[in-house]
């Protein structure tokens, strides 16, 4: 699967936000932000918590208005109106799960096929064969989306009762039924186990080579790394950098924003010898251990 | 008592009950049973003739019926071939259910018997025969095992346990003509209730036949009959529409007089607004307080143009023409309201609504010459609104169908029904299609709703004004049924339904995004006030508490929606396994 990470030399864009800007009063959540994801690219959006991701997240799905800029999808201007934006074909995951709790795992995914059906209230009221039809259509089509995602075994499950992965999974799989050009993931490994992660890495990819572009925020950075053609970096609200994984790993200034610039008089070696000596002795005892494991583990995971 | 059920409870499985037991408790019921058949008072005076020796009358019939179901349900719970089928599920706590059911009934009865004739003088030997067998029947019940495990050690943790019982095990397949049988018999018994509901004379009789009904029917559902039933509705779901309509259809021809059809006819028109409502409270999720107002729009578009003498316009359009002028102007009302108020949600959604149920009943109130101009007759409304004749069918006079003379109202019941008919087309056909996923998908998350390509403001107010369009179809029968249209019939809330709350406590006592729910609802909040008359000055205070006691108690109403359903159906498992979150936050 990874070895298909082709830069894409397809040029033409399918989302391009220029010179985007949100302010909610004072405050300037999202600074005149371009990006751009180009056919058939995974492109990553990282930054520190409060950065404005996921406000240009919204930005771009027409659930805020931006106060300045365009959003465009294969050079048409979006109105931001989330159903119309939808419509043109970009669909999205929520950060923190917004399921149709109450509704059955397919009826989820056969809402998210609303845009591609046309079949109104008559058509429902006299069940002629053309609404047949397309709710056979529809039927199937989510299947199809159920079995890719592997939640078909689940179909008449309550949505709720799903376990946290899969129900990751069946955002997706709800946003994919609405046969969308781009695919914006907000955090879809955020509190998931390094298998599960591995199994969305998987699922993105093959999204992928279905011709749908993805555009993704993460803070799992060895996941966003690993995946994405690009990457971009929002700090306050302001893109820092953009380009290649390697080149975003590599920039100080990335470094700096998520850990802090180190000041002036940083404590040299001698200094954190004589700290760590004082500590020790004040320490003695019953609870040196009980900071040891912890330690460890923090090793482990990074 | 305790210390039997523990040691019998160490099998986990399901407990059995000493043989013995269970034979004593079939005594309490055959003694209850027999009790019945003796006279409980000496004077005619006690509404139902509870005086004879040799058949049971009145109250009795409904001590009798409880004692034979105990009965029944204790053979099933022995094992007695033939009669297994009675409990596939809890074969102790429903025998305690029906118990309990039996007793509340005769005790209520042995209690007003001695209240309303002014002592315990005036009960003869029967009635202390029954009060005794049936409080016996429920001790030796409650002597039965428990099916489960207290989940607490608190009193009322005990307590509850008596009455939890394991689902019932996958119903063996009958022949499909079989279960077709049961489903009509099921219809069957459902409509010889009904009749005896709406039949009963007194409040004494009413309030028993509750009671009856009441624990009765949660004395099914722990049995697991109903679940079977319900099993075997799903499965054939055309018959089943096709059996209550047809039992809905016998109904006036099981009637002497017109006295109860009318009362059937209110259920109906009450019902079918219901049902309106449940389409947009129950489907798209948006609280309408004013939704009587639509009804009124329907009515008073029918009466405009009935020929009435009071009305202003001196037009006499045939009904069809009524019909579709009172659902259209009920239509254009309905768009009219919702366009400005549906981008407006929850709580301010209901107090607009509200604010513009009150003004279509003032409105109406002031066309009246002095305010505005004359349409309305103002307060005085429009009377004499002539019967409906179609095909030289007149609706006002009796007509001899099979042999039964069917009067006034059931010339309108039947009309009444078609038009129910409709209105359970529409909703079940657009709940089941595109359009109903996105109004439950509103109703769930509006936001995700519109990122998945649904323009919910349209879609909003398209559920809106179908259901104004359903409620003023209703109101064009209305107009005709009850002769005369006045601005008062269109109150937000009043001791007599169909308004606004009552509607809404239909639907909610019913079960939200139902069919048989807000059908079942109408048909108890009608009967109830108009049964219970003397109790009419705490009308409103008995619905609050009911409404409060239903909220803590079944919130998902009686009829628990095919989503619901599915809610119980798996592990109880209420929300993603805690664990997972927490063993991932590590690897992060």
């Amino acid at each position: 699967m990874t070895t298909s990470t082709n830069p894409a030399p397809a040029t033409t864009p399918v989302l391009d936000a220029n010179g985007v800007i949100m302010r909610f009063g004072g405050l300037t959540a999202v600074n005149n932000v371009s990006l751009q994801v180009n056919a058939g690219e995974i492109v990553g959006l990282i930054g520190p918590n409060g950065a404005g991701k996921t406000t240009f997240f919204n930005c771009l799905t027409g659930l805020y208005v931006p106060t300045e800029g365009t959003v465009s999808y294969k050079d048409k201007v979006l109105p931001p109106r989330s159903h119309l934006v939808t419509q043109a074909g970009i669909a999205r995951t929520f950060q923190n799960i917004r399921l149709f709790a109450n509704m059955t795992v397919l009826e989820n995914v056969l809402v998210g096929r609303h845009t591609r059906t046309k079949e109104g209230l008559w058509s429902a009221l006299l069940r002629g064969p053309g609404f047949k039809k397309a709710e056979r259509e529809s039927h199937e089509a989510a299947m199809e989306l159920l079995e890719f995602t592997g939640l078909a075994h689940k179909r008449d499950h309550l949505a709720r009762n799903l376990p946290y992965g899969e129900q990751r999974k069946l955002e997706i799989a709800r946003a994919l039924a609405s046969q969308p050009g781009l695919l914006l993931l907000d955090e879809p490994t955020a509190g998931m186990n390094p298998q599960e992660t591995q199994a969305a890495q998987e699922l993105v990819f093959a999204i992928r080579d279905q011709g749908i572009a993805v555009l993704v925020i993460e803070h799992d950075m060895r996941f966003i790394f690993n995946l994405c053609d690009r990457v971009a970096v929002l700090v306050r609200g302001e893109k820092l950098v953009e380009g290649t994984p390697d080149v975003v790993q590599a920039d100080e200034r990335v470094v700096a924003a998520y850990l802090g610039t180190p000041f002036e008089g940083a404590p040299g070696d001698e200094e954190v010898a004589e700290v760590r000596a004082a500590e020790a002795k004040a320490a003695d005892g019953a609870t040196s251990t009980t900071s040891k494991p912890r330690t460890e583990e923090e090793g482990d995971t990074e | 008592m305790t210390t039997q059920t523990t040691t019998e409870t160490q099998a986990p499985a399901t407990p059995k009950a000493p043989k013995a037991l269970s034979y004593a408790t079939l005594g309490g019921a055959v003694l209850s049973f027999a009790s019945t058949f003796l006279a409980w008072t000496w004077t005619a005076e006690f509404p139902g003739n509870l005086t004879v020796d040799g058949y049971p009358g009145g109250l009795q019939l409904l001590t009798l019926t409880g004692a034979l179901l105990t009965a029944v349900l204790v053979l099933g719970g022995l094992g007695i071939p033939g009669l297994r089928w009675a409990t596939p599920g809890g074969k102790y706590a429903s025998v305690r259910l029906m118990a309990l059911a039996t007793f509340a009934t005769t005790w209520f009865t042995v209690i007003a018997i001695a209240v309303e004739l002014g002592g315990l003088v005036n009960l003869e030997p029967g009635a202390w025969l029954a009060a005794v067998a049936t409080a016996l029947t429920v001790a030796l019940s409650f002597a039965l095992p428990r099916e489960a495990e207290p989940t607490g050690t608190s009193g009322w943790a005990t307590f509850a346990a008596f009455f939890k019982a394991p689902a019932p095990a996958a119903a063996k397949e009958l022949p499909s003509w079989a279960e077709i049988l049961l489903i009509a018999v099921a219809f069957g018994i459902g409509l010889l209730a009904f009749t005896y509901g709406i039949g009963t004379e007194g409040a004494e009789d009413f309030l028993g036949f509750l009671l009856l009904i009441g624990f009765g029917v949660a004395a099914l559902n722990k049995s697991g009959l109903s679940r079977r039933l319900t099993g075997l509705t799903v499965k054939h779901k055309n018959v089943t529409v096709t059996a209550a309509f047809v039992s809905a259809f016998a109904f006036p021809f099981t009637q002497t007089s017109d006295a109860y059809t009318s009362v059937g006819t209110n259920i109906l028109i009450f019902a079918t607004v219901a049902l309106g409502l449940n389409i947009v409270v129950g489907l798209a999720g948006l609280l309408d307080l004013g939704y009587v107002a639509f009804l009124g729009v329907g009515a008073y578009t029918a009466a405009l143009v009935s020929g009435s003498p009071n009305s202003p316009f001196d037009v006499h359009v045939p009904f069809w023409a009524a019909v579709l002028l009172g659902a259209l102007a009920s239509l254009i009302f309905g768009v009219i309201i919702g366009a400005p108020t549906l981008r407006l949600h929850g709580d301010y959604l209901a107090i607009v609504t509200l604010g513009f149920g009150e003004i279509f009943r003032i409105g109406m109130q002031n066309l009246d010459g002095t305010s505005g101009p004359d349409i309305t007759n103002g307060p005085n409304g429009i009377p004499n609104i002539p019967d409906l004749e179609m095909f030289g069918f007149n609706f006002g006079e009796s007509h001899t169908v099979l042999g039964v003379e069917l009067g006034r109202f059931s010339n309108y019941y039947l009309l009444m029904l078609l038009v129910t008919i409709v209105v359970v087309l529409v909703f079940r056909r657009s709940d089941q299609s595109r359009i109903g996923r996105a109004w439950v998908a509103i109703r769930e998350d509006e936001t995700a709703a519109r990122a998945m390509g649904i323009n919910a403001f349209r879609l909003k107010l398209l559920a809106f004004a179908l259901g104004a369009t359903l409620a003023g179809l209703a109101g064009t029968v209305q107009a005709h049924v009850t002769y005369t249209v006045t601005p008062a019939q269109y109150k937000f809330v009043e001791s007599m339904p169909p308004n606004s709350a009552f509607l809404l406590a239909a639907v909610i006592l019913g079960g939200m995004g139902t069919v048989s729910g807000p059908l079942i609802g109408a048909a108890l909040l009608y009967l109830i006030p108009a049964k219970l008359q003397f109790m009419a000055d705490y009308q409103l205070l008995l619905f609050g508490i009911a409404l409060v006691l239903l909220m803590r108690f079944r919130p998902e109403g009686l009829v628990a929606d095919r989503r619901k359903q599915l809610e119980f159906k798996e592990t109880g498992q209420l929300d993603t396994p805690k664990g997972d979150i927490g063993l991932s936050k590590a690897g992060v």
